[in-house]
């Protein structure tokens, strides 16, 4: 019986390469040319760096990255599909102590009894929606991790209505006589104090809700009442708290963060 | 006259160089991230031994209220740090280099030796191919930290859109933590890799410009001669 070979340790091991004799003058000569092409390619990063520096700022940010981000986003609509759900948990996961991170659309007082939304679409009538109306359409509750733009997430607990639903209701969104949808959805508070712009295929998406329950509660205000966004596609940042009017448009309605150096999409 | 030993391809030098500022940039604008929720610390029991990060390196390095800046920087450069890697990869693999990197079955012995070799308890560091076992070890040791970046870093820049992989790290706050000890990790490899390349001479630092190393001695070709025996 032959001997067990041990084939690996018998495979030729790659070694470098050697070369034959070479003069100290020839070594120093292609020492200094690579010296000096490694100089000159350091150039590169800097002249980079330089260059996204002066170049002009669009909404806070150089505009080549405002190109990239939009390719991003580009990128990102490419997988996006409304299979693709955030996870949901059981609702004793969900805390209690809700945090509240911002207070802007929401200084001035509201008159809740007064309320009503406001929805709007191009050539059409305003319409006024009570909250009452929105609460005899079918209820949706979701427990998810809320996603803040700074880092932190917090297990939430929200009820409300069906984003997608509550616009087949209203027929809303698909342009007139047509099957294609407006591209964007834009809110804001009554105020005017805090807006956001959101393409429409996640305002569709099966998990965005029009809130107007926390913890199976009222909203309270700094939450947002009488009514939110709650959508767990995105950032909080586009969780408007206290929706004054909603409308579909053709054009990227105005965002309050994307306004200030924030991507526009921010989609998770 | 010399011998000049062919050690790095020029595919390589260039991933390691272009990696370089690109790792840069990303750790610095990962830190203006980091800012906006710095929730981690090392303690024990009560006791907090380090912050991450404390005030003086928060004003020195300006980190204040650039959230937005640090995003934007690290969502554009995401994509050289993503081709650079993956084309280091592929050329490993393709063009045999691998066969210098990966640790074999001799690279955990021979690690221990070169560390106590370094710390000057053993007189002698084991004979190598390029590069010694610690250094397979640690280079594809960064390799894989690199693919944990890249993968956290997605399970946390689209947790819904794969909500799979984001699970398969441990859930948003978890990859969000790995993401973090990785960097951290990077640093760590730097400052030792800076100290092991000073502490290995010109010689071999320059191969990582030019490409190869300058053989001082030829090799000796028959073994010299026993002189007085002791």
């Amino acid at each position: 019986m032959a001997p067990v070979d041990d084939t690996e340790e018998k495979l030729p091991e790659k070694k470098p390469h050697r070369e034959e004799l070479t003069s100290e003058q020839q070594i120093r000569r292609r020492t200094l040319k690579a010296f000096a092409l490694f100089g000159l390619a350091g150039v590169i990063p800097f002249s980079l760096w330089k260059w996204i520096k002066i170049q002009p700022k669009e909404a806070g940010l150089p505009k080549v990255f405002r190109e990239v981000l939009k390719v991003n986003e580009e990128v990102a609509n490419g997988y996006f599909s409304n299979a693709n759900l955030a996870p949901t948990f059981p609702k004793d996961w969900a805390v209690k102590n809700v945090r509240v991170n911002g207070r802007d659309g929401l200084r001035s007082a509201i008159d809740k009894d007064a309320w009503r939304l406001k929805v709007e679409q191009p050539g059409r009538k305003a319409l006024l929606i009570s909250l009452d109306e929105l609460k005899a359409l079918p209820k949706q509750e979701i427990i998810y991790e809320f996603k803040c733009i700074e880092g932190w997430s917090q297990i939430q607990h929200w009820g409300g209505v069906n984003f997608a639903e509550f616009a087949k209701k209203y027929q809303l969104g698909q342009k007139d006589g047509s099957e294609a949808w407006y591209p964007y959805v834009g809110m804001k508070t009554p105020d005017g104090g805090y807006y956001v712009g959101i393409d429409t295929p996640s305002a569709l998406h099966p998990q965005t809700m029009l809130a107007y329950e926390m913890n199976d509660e009222p909203l309270t205000d700094l939450h947002g009442a009488p009514l939110r966004l709650i959508i767990p596609v995105k950032y909080g940042v586009k969780n408007l708290k206290r929706i004054g009017s909603l409308w579909f448009s053709d054009e990227r309605p105005r965002d309050f963060w994307a306004e200030r150096g924030y991507d526009y999409h921010v989609g998770l | 006259m010399k011998r000049i030993i062919h050690k790095h391809p020029l595919a390589i030098r260039w991933f390691h160089w272009i990696n370089f500022p690109i790792l840069v940039i990303m750790i610095w604008s990962g830190l203006l991230i980091y800012w906006a929720y710095q929730p981690y610390k090392i303690q024990i029991g009560d006791t907090v031994l380090f912050k991450f990060f404390p005030n003086w390196f928060i004003q020195a390095l300006n980190l204040r209220r650039r959230l937005a800046e640090g995003m934007s920087w690290h969502f554009v450069f995401m994509w050289l740090f993503t081709i650079n890697g993956v084309l280091y990869v592929l050329y490993t693999f393709i063009s045999g280099e691998w066969r210098f990197l990966l640790p074999n079955r001799r690279s955990f012995r021979e690690a221990w030796q070169v560390t106590l070799h370094d710390l000057g308890i053993r007189k002698t560091a084991p004979p190598q191919v390029k590069y010694n076992g610690a250094q397979r070890i640690a280079y594809t040791a960064i390799l894989l930290m690199g693919i944990g970046s890249l993968l956290t870093g997605l399970a946390i820049y689209k947790p819904t859109q794969f909500s799979g992989l984001t699970t398969l790290t441990g859930g948003y706050e978890n990859a969000r933590l790995w993401h973090f000890i990785l960097t951290i990790g990077y640093v760590l490899f730097f400052v030792i890799h800076i100290f092991q390349v000073v502490r290995a001479g010109w010689n071999n630092f320059q191969a990582m410009v030019t490409g190869f190393e300058v053989e001082k001695k030829l090799p000796e070709k028959t073994p010299p001669a026993p002189t007085t025996p002791a």
